[in-house]
């Protein structure tokens, strides 16, 4: 037994309580800034003490709970895009509840189910830790009380979010009587391809894909997205579906490995189908965060077809493209959410003028879209080129050709909104202010992701260390 | 005779279970619906007490039926509403023939697999008692999963009180 292993999530849920106690000792009229400066202090610190944790690979009790290279990468992302996230949405999150503690709190304890998935290494940890996130973001989406949006995008999460659950749940149970066991290790050495352990396998696919929005279980998404609270969109943008990849990865090459030659194909389609899907869609679309929605949908996709490699590169460009798309919407998140202080909408006819209004927001915007898209020199093209390299390695040629068009065709649309920005007249004279976070967030996008783009060496490194620890 | 008489009981409480189940999908009354999952809740139970999973089946009975099933009906009546026919109608928003079909598929799907997969039987002893085993694995192998569950419901209990203050004017 060591608990040790445990002290980064024991540290965010008491700063999470910490939290909850300090709103209710405030004075009720005093602002809530400071609280949100204080999760952020706090999540730096433990920021810097999973470091310390590097190297160690153990476990909790029986296997139940491993800290490797791998959960620790996946840790560190999480926080990272939860302090990221906290400080562009300041003066949001004060304009949008009267709860800001709560929702400060809510925040914190969603990020620890997701730490706790990334060191899943049994059936049920996995469940509860995507629960323990899942059912905070039910709340968090519908946590506008006064947009009747939010309030249906909240009711519609939970609804299709508790099926997939329960199908997912049902998927674990069929792998659990087949094998007799739910240690993902156990399973591994108990598996045959049998009928019941397949139709397991495919529940638990449908079910992590809900979550993170693969095709066709997609539809959740756009409305969810749109609906949310512009900080929660982010969060459910780059941390949930960061979460669903981190425990995807685990359970299919740790426990699944050898019924690859079932699972490939299905994943390959389900890749494709997330590609198309979410670029042609997304062509049309007129709100930026529903666009960001699809987007997020065809990115889903291209970081699941990191999986038919089926093998440490694979994975590694898997990392490696979560991270960098983490860093792109952190930058095209924080953007919107300036533009919705000002306007009060997501439209992307919003940002109009905004090359004149704010220049350096409109870099920032343009730099994150292309990224996504995947133009040298931003991070994107060497995410896809680590991922395309990777499985047309193992003959999914066809994959790598298909994401390379789409790529292309997501230009189009991302183009479209820079236009927008660039050559359309604001719709009025009014000062355009966002506040000092912001700028610094919206900074740290900038040189990220350019960053990343000129000189992937260290990102791959960590990538590759973190794969590797998987076997 | 024994033998015969478990086989009984299994088949009484599975039929029960999946005719409720039945029950409850088709009703278009949703206190009657309601009611039939409570019914369904019970059958399980039954089952669990045929696996000699006695504390499982004690709390079943208590926590489905006692606080989920009954605070379910009485949300359902003391909504404002004239009459209750119709309140759970699946016609309007799907055909029920597709709903049918699609179901009635993954049915056959199920029991396919059930006949045609060769399934291990566990070689495990009867456990006599039961609830201070279970304590002692959830305190202790499953420890993880247990503090992640009390996170859970704290910040369960957080959303709800929020959501349901609704807003300050």
């Amino acid at each position: 037994m060591n608990i040790a292993l445990l002290t980064s999530e024991i540290a965010v849920v008491i700063l999470a309580l910490l939290i909850i106690v300090f709103d209710l000792l405030m004075p009720r009229q005093e602002a809530r800034r400071s609280l949100g400066y204080f999760a952020v202090c706090g999540l730096l610190g433990i920021l810097v003490y999973t470091f310390n944790q590097h190297g160690a690979s153990a476990t909790v009790y029986h296997g139940f709970f491993v800290v490797d290279k791998f959960a620790l990468f996946f840790k560190q992302l999480f926080i990272v895009a939860t302090i990221l996230t906290l400080l562009f949405s300041f003066d949001y999150i004060e304009g949008l509840t009267h709860n800001t503690g709560e929702f400060y709190a809510l925040l914190l304890l969603s990020l620890v189910g997701m730490m706790v998935m990334a060191s899943a290494n049994d059936l049920l940890t996995v469940f509860v830790g995507l629960e323990l996130m899942t059912i905070i973001f039910y709340i968090l989406v519908g946590f506008d009380l006064r947009s009747s949006k939010s309030s249906e995008a909240g009711t519609k999460y939970l609804i299709l979010g508790s099926a997939a659950s329960a199908v997912l749940l049902y998927g674990m149970s069929w792998v659990y009587g087949f094998t007799g066991s739910i240690v993902l290790s156990e399973i591994a050495a108990h598996i045959t391809a049998s009928p019941a352990m397949l139709l397991g396998l495919g529940l638990m696919l449908a079910g992590f894909c809900f979550k993170m929005s693969i095709v066709p279980f997609h539809m959740w998404a756009p409305d969810v997205y749109e609906g949310a609270p512009i900080p929660v969109t982010a969060m459910l943008a780059m941390a949930s579906k960061a979460a669903g990849v981190a425990v995807l990865l685990r359970v299919f090459l740790v426990a699944f490995a050898d019924l690859q030659a079932y699972w490939l194909t299905i994943v390959s389609l389900l890749a494709g189908l997330s590609m198309i899907v979410g670029i042609i869609v997304a062509i049309w679309q007129t709100n930026t965060k529903r666009m960001l929605a699809y987007s997020s949908i065809a990115q889903a996709g291209y970081i699941l077809s990191g999986l038919l490699a089926a093998d440490a590169a694979g994975v590694k460009g898997m990392l490696f493209y979560a991270v960098l798309y983490m860093v792109a919407n952190v930058g095209a998140f924080a953007v919107t959410t300036a533009v919705n202080n000002q306007y009060g909408s997501d439209k992307i006819d919003d940002l109009s003028g905004l090359s004149q209004k704010s220049p350096f927001l409109a870099v920032v915007m343009t730099v994150s879209l292309l990224s996504m898209a995947g133009l040298p020199p931003m991070a994107g093209f060497v995410g896809k080129m680590y991922i395309f390299m990777a499985i047309t390695d193992k003959g999914y040629f066809w994959i790598a050709m298909l994401g390379l068009v789409m790529s292309m065709v997501s230009v189009y649309y991302y183009m479209l909104v820079v236009k927008v920005m660039y050559s359309k007249e604001a719709k009025n004279q009014q000062e355009f202010t966002a506040s000092v976070s912001l700028r610094i967030v919206a900074l740290i996008s900038l040189i990220a992701t350019l960053f990343i783009g000129i000189y992937p060496g260290p990102l791959a490194e960590l990538a590759n260390a973190a794969a590797r620890s998987l076997w | 005779m024994n033998e015969l008489i478990y086989t009984v009981a299994f088949y009484i409480f599975a039929a029960i279970t999946v005719a409720a189940a039945f029950g409850v999908v088709t009703k278009s009354n949703l206190v009657h619906s309601a009611l039939l999952l409570a019914l369904c809740f019970i059958g399980v139970s039954g089952l669990y007490v045929l696996l000699q999973a006695d504390f499982l089946a004690a709390v079943q009975i208590l926590i489905y039926n006692g606080a989920i099933a009954i605070v379910f009906v009485l949300g359902t009546m003391l909504t404002r509403r004239s009459s209750r026919h119709g309140t759970n109608d699946t016609e309007v928003n799907i055909p029920s023939r597709v709903v049918t079909l699609v179901s009635g598929l993954f049915v056959v799907v199920t029991l396919g697999v059930i006949a045609t997969t060769p399934w291990h039987y566990s070689s495990g002893v009867i456990v006599e008692d039961t609830p201070s085993l279970l304590a002692q694995l959830i305190l202790t192998d499953y420890m993880v999963v247990m503090e992640a569950a009390a996170v859970l419901l704290l910040a369960a209990m957080i959303g709800a009180i929020v959501l349901a203050k609704g807003v300050e004017e």
